[in-house]
């Protein structure tokens, strides 16, 4: 497909922001200036202060003395590009990929854009328009070439837009700066009465290169065309992305809905074909107020079914703001893997971890109230009863040691073990009666004990000596005795849990 | 009331309650409907865990994965594995509030991949039940709650409600130690069943009845004395 550019030129980006932050500066004219070795140098001026005669690059000085109302405004380095980066990002309506040209123009590949806004003329109108009306000086032009739209938003006179292939003829006419080239090389060429292109533009190429170095050769090539000329995006492209402008701005949750379903359904189509899923996905809207609001989600497994996606998003609609409304609706997919190629349910799926319905469930749960609530336990080689399991990332994970079920385990147990007071014959012997919150428990039957170490590669304090006992009543509890035996009563007790 | 589907025969395997099963209409453990338990002592919550395991053993013969949803959860899972449940085909759902927990219970219960749901929550009324019991009646799965602080025992939708209290163990005579867990199951509510109250052992990996144990014994001493 032809590529097509369009560029963007700021006259006056610095000096528009500033009129628009300080609305009394609007009707004066005024400069921006910095200190240069002892100097204050121009950088910056407005449109009045420009049809007086100043230009960057002056000296204060001089300035004031061609017009003596002129206001000064001190330099904020680096605030030019800031603004041109927020510029381009708010560009990013009308085309994914935009480029920034330092210190005042942006480069828009608009390949395959343009007939979203009904042809080149209305989108190029929409765009300046749209500048224009937030306070902003800009010219722009459309051409196959970064280069000749350059050219022709800074010197054109006819037409901002240059038809397919039509570049070389209307560069003819610009002047020789139209082309990008070093100051010197225009230096030259002013010295040599070459004022327009045209002049120059048929003259063999070796003499060219000979004059005036290979680097203005390149970029007349570059804006004719006959090389091309490498533009990095501002904002990296999302490989698995869709968009969605809206006429009117969105403002109810209906509206996102439909918008989040359309996109689901052009983005899993998609995927499908490719064998793939959505393991994550992030939904935007681009707000009138230039502000991007957005909710992500994630799934346990890749997924592409459309109907399971937007139950996951709709969870999630209501912490959108839609606030004056939304113009653009983005869905990009930053995590995608494969997924091998099923059956489509000839025996209904198997249960068990690896169905894709269970999936479904745990990510609408997670969608609501959090990944972190969900748990899968796997054992882990700890006989420390709060060490013995370890939580489980993925729903896929097979335990690597078998589950032991040779010593007592209590069905319920305590986060911390709690202090009981004990009744219990010296030394090692099971407690003959125990109190738990303030009840008595006189032990019938008791089993143990059974010694745990600490691990004191990993903790330092006493051992445990558990002891499994059964009350009066047929209640089963888990007791320990902290450390060994002392003698002299001051051993301390814990119940840790609850047998069936 | 919208219905109460007759168990499909044959669709249905024993869970093997063994007597227990006979209390309920066509004496099948009517599976896709939901169970409350009262749970109203760490001890009896201990109880329950033990007797609802026994019954997921054969509800999970299958392959299946079941859920189990609580707000703040003493379970240990390790301890499902003398039950004859795989602690790793568990997931647990740990949430704050007791409105996430019936949210998560009823999206849980329209799944039809699952083969049990169990709940923890200190109470639940009849809509809440009744909106449980249809989700499960739909998906056919099984849906366990359990009640840790009914005020009240007011009436719910659910098919059954447990009693379950541990029993003194009994060994051999002169033995050491602790026996096999045993419970006193109480059935105190069963729609058009008959409710009753049995003694049962978990020993070799099922339920046994302690009626049919005494039989056992009984005729080994006949055999002896024969």
């Amino acid at each position: 497909m032809q590529k097509r550019f369009a560029t963007i030129w700021f006259r006056h980006l610095l000096t528009n922001w500033l009129a628009l932050r300080r609305p009394e500066l609007r009707n004066v004219p005024f400069v921006v200036a910095i200190k240069d070795h002892g100097r204050l140098v121009i950088t910056a001026t407005n449109g009045l202060a420009e049809s007086e005669g100043i230009m960057p690059g002056m000296v204060v000085a001089d300035a004031k003395a061609l017009l003596p109302t002129l206001q000064i405004i001190n330099d904020i380095p680096g605030k030019g590009d800031k603004l041109l980066k927020g510029l381009g990002e708010w560009c990013i309506r009308y085309t994914p990929f935009i480029a920034l040209d330092s210190p005042d123009g942006l480069i828009l590949d608009i390949s395959g854009c343009a007939h979203l806004w009904g042809g080149e003329h209305a989108y190029l109108k929409e765009i300046v328009t749209r500048l224009r009306s937030n306070g902003y000086d800009v010219r722009a032009a459309i051409a196959d070439t970064v280069g000749a739209a350059w050219g022709v938003s800074r010197f054109g006179k006819v037409k901002p837009i240059i038809a397919s292939h039509g570049q070389a003829e209307a560069l003819l006419t610009l002047p020789p700066d139209a082309l990008r080239l070093e100051p010197e090389v225009l230096e030259r060429l002013q010295k040599l009465g070459l004022r327009t292109i045209s002049n120059f533009i048929s003259i063999p190429r070796s003499v060219l290169r000979r004059r005036f170095g290979q680097g203005m050769l390149q970029r007349l090539d570059q804006a004719l065309g006959n090389e091309d000329e490498p533009v990095k995006s501002l904002l990296a492209v999302e490989p698995y992305q869709e968009r969605l402008p809206s006429l009117e701005p969105i403002r109810t949750a209906i509206g996102i809905e439909i918008a989040v379903k359309r996109l689901l359904e052009i983005l899993c189509k998609r995927l499908q074909q490719e064998n793939k899923g959505i393991r994550s996905a992030v939904f935007k809207g681009y707000r009138i107020d230039g502000k991007v609001i957005q909710m992500d989600i994630g799934t346990n497994l890749a997924s592409h079914n459309i109907h399971h996606l937007f139950k996951l998003f709709e969870l999630k609609i209501s912490t959108l703001e839609p606030a004056l409304g939304i113009e653009l609706f983005v869905l990009e997919a930053p995590k995608v893997e494969e997924i091998p190629p099923q059956q489509e349910a000839l025996w209904a799926g198997k249960p068990g971890l690896e169905d894709g319905v269970l999936a479904e469930l745990l990510d609408r749960l997670a969608g609501k109230v959090g990944a972190d609530t969900i748990h899968r336990y796997l054992p882990d080689e700890h006989y420390w009863p709060e060490r013995s399991i370890k939580n489980s990332t993925s729903i896929r994970d097979k335990p690597s040691i078998r589950w032991r079920n040779d010593k007592p385990r209590p069905v319920q147990l305590l986060a911390r073990p709690e202090h009981i007071e004990v009744t219990a014959p010296i030394p090692d012997y099971p407690p003959m009666l125990f109190r738990y919150k303030e009840k008595v428990h006189h032990v019938k039957k008791a089993d143990g004990p059974e010694r745990i170490e600490r691990e004191w590669w990993l903790d330092g304090g006493q051992h445990r000596d558990y002891y499994y006992v059964e009350d009066q009543n047929g209640q089963r509890y888990w007791l320990f005795r902290s450390g060994h035996y002392n003698g002299d009563g001051s051993n301390e007790w814990f119940i840790h849990g609850f047998f069936a | 009331m919208q219905g109460f589907l007759p168990p499909v025969s044959g669709a249905a395997d024993s869970v093997g309650l063994g007597p227990i099963e006979a209390a309920f209409p066509n004496a099948v453990f009517p599976g896709g409907a939901i169970h409350e338990f009262l749970s109203i002592s760490p001890e009896q919550a201990a109880a329950n865990g033990g007797f609802i395991s026994g019954i997921l053993n054969n509800l999970m013969r299958h392959g299946g994965v079941c859920l189990w949803i609580s707000i703040c959860r003493t379970l240990f899972p390790p301890s499902l594995k003398v039950f004859g449940v795989e602690p790793d085909r568990v997931i647990f759902i740990d949430l704050k509030r007791e409105r996430d927990v019936l949210w998560a219970m009823e999206e849980a219960l329209k799944c039809q991949g699952l083969a049990a749901v169990i709940c923890e929550l200190r109470e639940i009324n009849f809509t809440q039940t009744r909106r449980l019991q249809l989700a499960a009646e739909q998906s056919r799965v099984t849906g366990f709650v359990l009640r840790s602080d009914p005020k009240r025992l007011s009436a719910t939708a659910c098919v059954a409600r447990w009693n379950i209290t541990s029993l003194a163990s009994e060994l051999e005579e002169g033995m050491p130690g602790v026996g096999f867990p045993r419970w006193n199951v109480e059935l105190l509510k069963v729609r058009n069943g008959n409710p009753g109250s049995w003694k049962v052992e978990w020993s070799a990996g099922r339920f046994r009845p302690l009626t049919e144990l005494n039989k056992a014994v009984l005729s080994s001493e006949i055999l002896k004395a024969g």
